[in-house]
C-alpha cells in the first residue's frame, strides 16, 4: 500500500475492509451486471434493431417513460407542498405525518400494488367516484402514474426538507424588506435556492419510477400497446423464452436511465454553478 | 394590519391551508392505502384473517421468507460495515468510484436484477447445461432467490453508515490506538458503539426490503407452489386467485413488519438528535 494508492492512517483494517468490499461487491453486483452486458453483446445491432423496433415494445417503452416523467413532475408539486409543512407548518401530529412519509419505501412494492389497486379500481368507492366523474384511475395509464406517484414520493421530500430546513430565513427577511411580497419571494428567493435539492429529489423519483414493477402491475391492467410496462414486458419475453429480447429490453431500460440520471445532474451542476453555491 | 408577526411567519390562514394540502396528499396517497390493507385483511374478521395466515402455503411461504432473510441480511450487515469502514475512514485512489458502485443496485429494476441471474444460471444461461448435468438448481430455487435478494438489499447497510461515519471522523478510533487498543478492540468498543443506531436502521430498511422484494425474486422464483413462492410472491398469487381476503391478511402482515420498521427509524432518529 506505499505506491501512494492511499492516504497515509494510523487506522488499521483497510486491507482487510477493502479486501471484503471489492470481493462482495464483485460477486454480488458487478459480475452479474457484466453477465447483462455480454450477453446483450452477443444479440448485436441486429438483435437491438429487431426488438427495439417491434410495435408492441415502442408502446411500453414510450407509457414507461411518460408515466415516469409525468409522476416525478407530480411528485415535485406535492413534495414541496408536503416538505413545506413538515418544516413550517404548525400541526400538533406533525411528527406522525413525518414518520408516514416513509412508508413508501418500508412497504413491500406488491402490497402497495393491490392496495392502490383495491382503493382506486372502479368497483372501490373511491375508484368508482373518480371513474364516474370521467376520471378513471386503475386499469389505465393513470393508474401507472399513481403507483409512480406513490413510490417517488418520499424521494422529492427527503430531499427538499433539510434544504429547507437549513435555509437561512435572513434571505427572507431581506427580500420582504426589500418590498418583495410574500409570492415573489417564494418564487424568486426560495425555490431557485431549493432548486438542487428539487433537482435531486426529481431523479431519484424519476429514475425509480422507470424500474418499478411491484407496485404498477396490479393497477396497470398490462394491455399489451396500452398498458404494459417495459419491467412487465422483459418478464414476458423470459417467460417466452425470448432470452435476448429481455436481454436487449433490459440493457436499453438501464441506459435510459442512466443518461436520463447523467442529464439531469448536468442540469444540476449548471444550476448549483448558476446559483454561486 | 395592526399587529405584524415576524415576516417570515406564515399566518393563520396561510397555515391552515398549508396543513390541509399536506393531510390530504399524505392522506389519500399513503395512508389511506395503508387502512385499506387493513380493512380488507379484516373485514371477514380475526378468525379468517388467522386462517388465511396459517395456511400451509402461506406458512411455507413464511419460512422461506425467513430462510432467505437470515441469509442475507447477515451477509450484507457484513459487507455493509466493511464497506462504510472502508469509504468513510480511509483516503484513497478510486474512492468516489467505489462510492457509486456501492449504490448501482438502486439504479437496476428489481426486474433486471432477477434477469441477470437468470443469464448466469438459467437453463438458457452460462452455466446453464452444466449445472442441469449436475442437478444443481439455482434459478427457480432457493439459491436463486437469496442471490436476487443479496443484490437488490447491497446498499442499505453501507448506505446509512457512510455519512454517520465519515461526520464522526475518526479522531476517537486515533486516541484508542495510541492508547494501546488492537484494531478489533477499537471497533468494537469505539466506533461500534458510536455508530449502532444507524447501523440498526440500515438492518431495518434491509430486512425490510428482503422480506419484501418482489420483481427480483418474481423473476428468479419461478413461482412453485409451497416450494419458491415468498410471501409477496404468495401475496401475489392469492391475489391473481381472486382469493382477496387471504391475500391482503398476508399483505397485512408484511405492512405490520413495514408499520415496525416506521417506529424503529423514528426512534432512532431521536436518540441521535439527543446524542448531540
Amino acid at each position: 500500500m506505499d505506491f501512494h494508492f492511499k492516504e497515509k492512517s494510523i487506522l488499521p483494517g483497510f486491507g482487510l475492509s477493502l479486501g471484503v468490499t471489492v470481493f462482495s461487491l464483485s460477486l454480488i453486483v458487478l459480475l452479474p451486471l457484466s453477465a447483462l452486458l455480454l450477453r446483450s453483446s452477443q444479440a448485436g445491432v441486429s438483435g437491438f434493431i429487431e426488438t427495439l423496433s417491434q410495435p408492441r415494445v415502442l408502446a411500453a417503452f414510450k407509457v414507461t417513460f411518460s408515466s415516469a416523467l409525468q409522476a416525478a413532475l407530480i411528485n415535485v408539486v406535492l413534495g414541496i407542498v408536503v416538505a413545506w409543512f413538515l418544516v413550517r407548518g404548525r400541526f400538533p401530529l406533525k411528527r406522525l405525518v413525518d414518520a408516514l412519509v416513509d412508508l413508501p419505501f418500508a412497504m413491500p412494492t406488491a402490497v402497495s400494488g393491490i392496495a392502490l389497486t383495491a382503493l382506486f379500481a372502479p368497483n372501490a368507492p373511491l375508484g368508482g367516484f373518480l371513474a364516474q366523474h370521467g376520471f378513471p384511475v386503475a386499469f389505465t395509464p393513470r393508474g401507472i402514474t399513481l403507483a409512480m406517484i406513490f413510490v417517488g414520493l418520499p424521494f422529492v421530500i427527503r430531499n427538499v426538507q433539510p434544504a429547507l430546513a437549513d435555509l437561512s430565513r435572513d434571505l427572507e427577511e431581506a427580500a420582504n424588506s426589500l418590498g418583495a411580497t410574500r409570492f415573489q419571494t417564494l418564487t424568486r428567493v426560495v425555490l431557485p435556492l431549493l432548486l438542487p435539492s428539487i433537482l435531486s429529489g426529481f431523479t431519484l423519483a424519476f429514475s425509480r419510477a422507470l424500474g418499478e414493477y411491484g407496485s404498477v402491475v396490479f393497477i396497470a391492467g398490462n394491455l399489451p400497446f396500452k398498458t404494459e410496462i417495459v419491467s412487465l414486458l422483459i418478464i414476458t419475453k423470459l417467460e417466452s423464452f425470448d432470452v435476448t429480447g429481455a436481454t436487449v429490453l433490459a440493457v436499453s431500460l438501464l441506459t435510459l436511465s442512466f443518461v436520463s440520471l447523467f442529464l439531469i445532474n448536468l442540469l444540476q451542476a449548471r444550476t448549483a454553478k448558476y446559483f454561486g453555491n | 394590519m395592526k399587529a405584524e408577526h415576524s415576516i417570515t411567519r406564515s399566518s393563520f390562514v396561510e397555515n391552515a391551508i398549508l396543513t390541509i394540502a399536506a393531510l390530504l396528499i399524505v392522506g389519500t396517497l399513503i395512508l389511506l392505502p395503508l387502512l385499506v390493507i387493513l380493512h380488507a385483511a379484516f373485514q371477514e374478521g380475526f378468525k379468517v384473517w388467522l386462517a388465511s395466515v396459517t395456511d400451509p402455503d402461506a406458512l411455507s411461504a413464511i419460512w422461506l421468507t425467513l430462510g432467505v432473510t437470515a441469509i442475507v441480511v447477515p451477509l450484507n450487515t457484513l459487507f455493509g460495515i466493511a464497506t462504510a469502514w472502508t469509504i468513510a475512514k480511509f483516503r484513497f485512489k478510486g474512492r468516489t468510484l467505489l462510492l457509486s458502485l456501492v449504490d448501482l443496485p438502486f439504479a437496476v429494476s428489481p426486474v433486471i436484477a432477477g434477469l441477470i441471474f437468470v443469464l448466469i444460471f438459467g437453463r438458457q444461461g452460462w452455466f446453464g447445461e452444466e449445472l442441469i448435468e449436475r442437478g444443481i438448481k439455482i434459478i427457480f430455487g432457493f439459491p436463486g432467490i437469496v442471490l436476487a435478494t443479496l443484490f437488490v438489499t447491497f446498499p442499505f447497510v453501507a448506505r446509512e453508515l457512510i455519512p454517520l461515519m465519515t461526520e464522526q471522523g475518526s479522531e476517537e478510533e486515533q486516541a484508542a490506538l495510541s492508547l494501546g487498543a488492537t484494531g478489533w478492540q477499537t471497533f468494537f468498543k469505539i466506533t461500534l458503539p458510536n455508530i449502532k443506531w444507524g447501523l440498526l436502521y440500515g438492518i431495518i430498511l434491509c430486512n425490510a426490503r428482503a422480506m419484501g422484494e418482489f420483481g427480483a425474486v418474481s423473476v428468479v422464483s419461478g413461482h412453485i407452489r409451497g416450494e419458491t413462492t415468498t410471501l409477496p410472491l404468495h401475496v401475489e398469487v392469492l391475489y391473481n386467485e381472486y382469493h382477496f381476503t387471504a391475500a391482503f391478511a398476508c399483505a397485512s402482515l408484511m405492512a405490520g413488519l413495514a408499520l415496525v420498521t416506521l417506529v424503529i427509524k423514528t426512534i432512532v432518529e431521536m436518540r441521535s438528535n439527543e446524542q448531540f
